[in-house]
């Protein structure tokens, strides 16, 4: 085991200085000079070199890659210079309204799919079985913008019982926080349901032939019982994957849900940065994502090691 | 973005037996609506169509008429000429971007899965690296650098869209160059190139050719998305994405201007992954097996 999680964590390094590099890159190489977005257009040539001696900028790109390498492993991300605001500052401000919102969906994905995919599992071939999995499949093609327009449509503008757009934090009103996110995180679970359900249903209509389903039954176990201990149990590994996948990818906001319903989450922050050029959040802000999702990646593997011991003896 | 999940290999139990007649007729439909959606786009000029960029502040959000099909938008411009034109600018980004995916992703997953070693490992890492990033804020940060143009757009789709492409030319080479044709071909002292290009590539094309459908599926949804947050295509060109995103504004007075453009792309998406997982289906060699 100590084995496996070395040979994962030495393939970490490389990934994460490539990812590192990149984003500087993309921050840096794109045209605009960061000392005319500060100062304006307006500004003298001599005021611009200044700033640009004070910020570094008059150094060879690979030294200011180094010296912002250096400040990123000491914990420094930078500072924004519009607001003032360090990185941490801005990403510990966003990160909880991204996260709760990221908890919000995946319940909710994982509350419709996993139902559906048993009852499916249960009678597979049935009416029922195909209606769903055709539901399934056309619910990949619904982008999340059209499903945030229609609830939006549904709940809010119609129905009138949900606010279309806003946010309150929890410590102020609980209440009307759960109210706000109700929308957003539907809009994404709507979006993850299908890929649960397709996975765990086929997962499962393999395990519910196994000879042990036979004997749980033989021995009056209950049906329900049955379903979701004994033969939900092997499908943890998928059910885990899945999901892992799903957090990964809402490290960094879900961007477009955050800006139609205007939650102040980390998509909007990245969203921000990019509209005002603000480069020192946007480079902070996308290495954070970036790192933190393939973390997330190695947290996946390292789960799928411990549960499935082949795979850490390397025989799968 | 996006990211192109959709060839999760899920139908395991299933006998082969009951996957032989799929080509029904929802297949047939997809491939009807594909046809009619792509011919729409291509002769919009020849089509008897009102100018899609033609404002008329004094009919504005008209209901459906005579003279405007499906009404007009908010500034008074024919909604349906829009929507012609619209499919324009999603069909083109959404079929260029991922001939570029196809293309790079395609011959790196190829050569990766053929000669194996360092190649492959260095291939393999450089496509986790760009897996890493949020697709659409690198999507969004090029755009907003770059500036906003259909060429940008369709690169910058297309380039994020290799890492997927590059998986399953690899998967699919690597079981390929160990079957007795390529082991023969290379006992006949065939070189590397040949190999490559006659033996694998033919055998490889339709897996890709299935996964470039979906990909065009997944493609439409992102230009759609940056269309949507008004990073796609500058005004006034219209896309179906800047079309939901202009209807949202009005979602009160007339939801027909965000939903009419919302069920084309809808429609548009479903065909395109409809007729790539048949496809899929179709050509996955595993499926037999099993």
């Amino acid at each position: 085991m100590l084995g496996f999680v070395a040979r994962r964590l030495l393939y970490l390094v490389p990934v994460l200085i490539a990812v590192s590099l990149l984003t500087f890159l993309i921050a840096s190489l794109l045209p605009g000079d960061l000392a005319y977005v500060i100062l304006g257009d307006q500004a003298t040539p001599e005021k611009v070199e200044a700033l640009r001696h004070d910020m570094g900028l008059d150094q060879p790109i690979w030294w200011r890659y180094v010296s912002w390498l250096g400040h990123v492993l000491e914990g420094d991300f930078g500072r924004s210079f519009r607001t003032g605001q360090t990185v941490w500052q801005a990403v510990a401000e966003r990160l909880p309204v991204s996260f709760e919102l990221m908890l919000l969906a995946q319940i909710a994905a994982l509350a419709i799919g996993v139902p559906i995919a048993i009852a499916c599992a249960v009678r597979s071939g049935s009416a029922f079985d195909r209606f769903m999995t055709g539901s399934a499949f056309g619910m990949l093609s619904v982008p999340t913008f059209l499903s945030a327009i229609l609830l939006i449509y549904l709940f809010a503008v119609e129905l009138r019982w949900l606010p279309a757009t806003g946010y309150v934090p929890f410590e102020e009103n609980p209440a009307g926080n759960l109210r706000f996110l109700v929308l957003p995180a539907l809009t994404l679970a709507l979006a993850e349901w299908p890929g649960i359900m397709r996975v765990l249903r086929s997962d499962m209509i393999a395990t519910l032939q196994e000879d042990y389903i036979t004997l749980a039954k033989a021995k009056g176990l209950k049906a329900s019982r049955i379903l979701f201990v004994h033969a939900l149990k092997p499908s943890s590994l998928t059910l885990i994957t899945i999901t892992g996948i799903n957090i990964g990818r809402l490290i960094g906001g879900a961007v477009i849900v955050e800006t139609i319903f205007a939650l102040p989450g980390i998509g909007r922050l990245l969203i921000g940065a990019i509209y005002t050029r603000d480069l020192i959040i946007l480079q902070g802000v996308v290495l954070f994502v970036a790192g933190g999702f393939v973390l997330m990646n190695f947290i996946v593997d390292m789960l799928y090691a411990v549960l499935d011991p082949r795979i850490r003896h390397g025989h799968a | 973005m996006a990211t192109l999940e959709l060839s999760i290999n899920e139908e395991v139990a299933v006998t082969p037996v009951r996957r032989a007649p799929r080509l029904g007729p929802l297949f047939w439909a997809a491939i009807a609506w594909t046809i009619f959606i792509l011919a729409a786009a291509a002769f919009a000029d020849l089509l008897p169509l009102p100018s899609p960029t033609d404002m008329d502040m004094l009919e504005r959000r008209m209901p459906m008429s005579q003279l405007h099909w499906l009404g007009t938008d908010g500034l008074g411009r024919d909604e349906f000429a829009r929507l012609i034109y619209g499919a324009r600018i999603s069909l083109t980004v959404g079929l260029c971007a991922p001939l570029i995916g196809i293309t790079i992703g395609g011959a790196l997953g190829m050569l990766a899965g053929y000669f194996r070693g360092r190649f492959e490992s260095i291939v393999g890492g450089s496509m986790d690296v760009l897996l890493a990033f949020p697709p659409l804020i690198l999507a969004l940060a090029v755009i907003a650098y770059l500036g906003q143009s259909l060429i940008n757009l369709t690169c910058i789709v297309g380039v994020l869209s290799t890492p997927a492409f590059m998986r399953v030319a690899r998967a699919a080479t690597l079981t390929l160059a160990r079957r007795e044709f390529v082991i023969a071909a290379q006992a006949l002292g065939a070189t590397h190139a040949r190999i490559l290009l006659r033996e694998l590539l033919p055998n490889v094309f339709l897996p890709l050719l299935a996964f470039f459908l979906l990909g065009v599926a997944v493609t439409i949804v992102v230009e759609g998305a940056l269309s949507f947050l008004g990073l796609g295509v500058p005004p006034p060109i219209s896309s179906w994405g800047s079309m939901i995103g202009e209807g949202r504004e009005s979602l009160e007075v007339a939801p027909r201007l965000a939903f009419i453009p919302a069920i084309a792309m809808f429609l548009t998406v479903l065909s395109f992954n409809l007729i790539g997982d048949t496809l899929r289906a179709l050509t996955d060699p595993r499926q037999g097996a099993l």
